[in-house]
């Protein structure tokens, strides 16, 4: 099972997201923004969290634009998984690999805390090991996670069951709690939360390992 | 040749920012502002004889989010 997890300048999480991989068992390859091509083989490419570009423009704009993104996106049409965290799923809206928009944050503050999610849906590689309805703890770091996208898409999202976390309580603003969601062939997941930033116990918690889990089972019964 | 682009979020989108800035004027007394939306401006310095159309194309693809944002074009 092959990973990569692309590297744009301002990225912070990229380590922190190669080692869950690594922990669920993928080998994994970091990839720098101006490649214009994955490795060979690669199954699941990880776009990480931090701050590409410095933010620039909007969040994820630019990193959107740069070399290694054409690669991705002929990896997703290619029906490749990718995982895109916080700046990561500010990138795979920016790409319209996701659909929507991420915005500031209702309070305009920077939120850094752990927050429980409720796992809407398990029909995915990424959520098949969690037991729907389940609330997990997984840390949030942002300025702009506040969901939002227009009434059909999220009728689309429901409908398709494509919403995989929703906030228990929600910190941001987003649009009927959404903190994650799926592409329609569910193999795209962009979240806000860190589930990297809990996986192992010096975490301080472990409720994010699971998905990693579920998602090396997946690949490996491909 | 200069263009400028205003891109501002799409009426609907709540603007946390502009929200902000409107309680911060109240704050300081000037009453009566009941709503602010806040966007930016961006200026290109553009070779003679570029088309409008370019200039939206640049829009579309970078310039504005068009699933939040919308955008006006000026040249002068």
């Amino acid at each position: 099972m092959k990973a990569a997890v692309l590297v744009f300048p301002g990225s912070n999480c990229d380590r922190d997201l190669k080692r869950a991989f690594e922990q669920a068992g993928f080998s994994v390859d970091m990839v720098w923004h101006k490649d214009t091509n994955l490795p060979d083989g690669v199954d699941l490419v990880g776009v990480p969290g931090g701050f590409s570009y410095g933010d620039y423009l909007r969040c994820g704009a630019i990193a959107a634009q740069s070399p290694i993104s054409r690669a991705l996106k002929a990896h997703a049409s290619r029906g490749g998984y990718v995982f895109g965290v916080c700046n990561g799923f500010q990138i795979l809206t920016e790409t319209q690999l996701l659909p929507g928009a991420l915005l500031q944050n209702m309070s305009t503050r920077y939120i850094c805390k752990p927050v429980g999610l409720r796992v809407e849906n398990t029909d995915s590689a990424f959520t098949s090991a969690y037991e729907k309805g389940a609330v997990i703890s997984v840390p949030i770091a942002h300025h702009e996670g506040n969901y939002q996208a227009d009434p059909d898409t999220l009728l689309r999202l429901n409908g398709e069951g494509r919403v995989a976390f929703r906030y228990v309580e929600n910190p941001n603003g987003a649009v009927e709690d959404i903190a994650g969601i799926l592409s329609e062939n569910r193999r795209i997941l962009g979240m806000m939360p860190h589930p990297e930033r809990a996986s192992e116990p010096l975490h301080g918690g472990t409720d994010g390992a699971a998905l990693f889990a579920g998602l090396a089972q997946a690949l490996v019964a491909a | 040749m200069r263009a400028t682009v205003t891109v501002m979020l799409k009426q609907g989108v709540l603007d946390p920012q502009g929200e902000a800035v409107r309680h911060a004027l109240g704050a300081l007394g000037f009453e009566g502002v009941s709503a602010v939306r806040q966007g930016k401006v961006i200026e290109l310095d553009l070779a003679d004889g570029t088309t409008e159309d370019q200039i939206r194309e640049m829009c579309e693809k970078l310039l504005a989010n068009t699933v939040i944002e919308s955008y006006h074009i000026a040249i002068s």
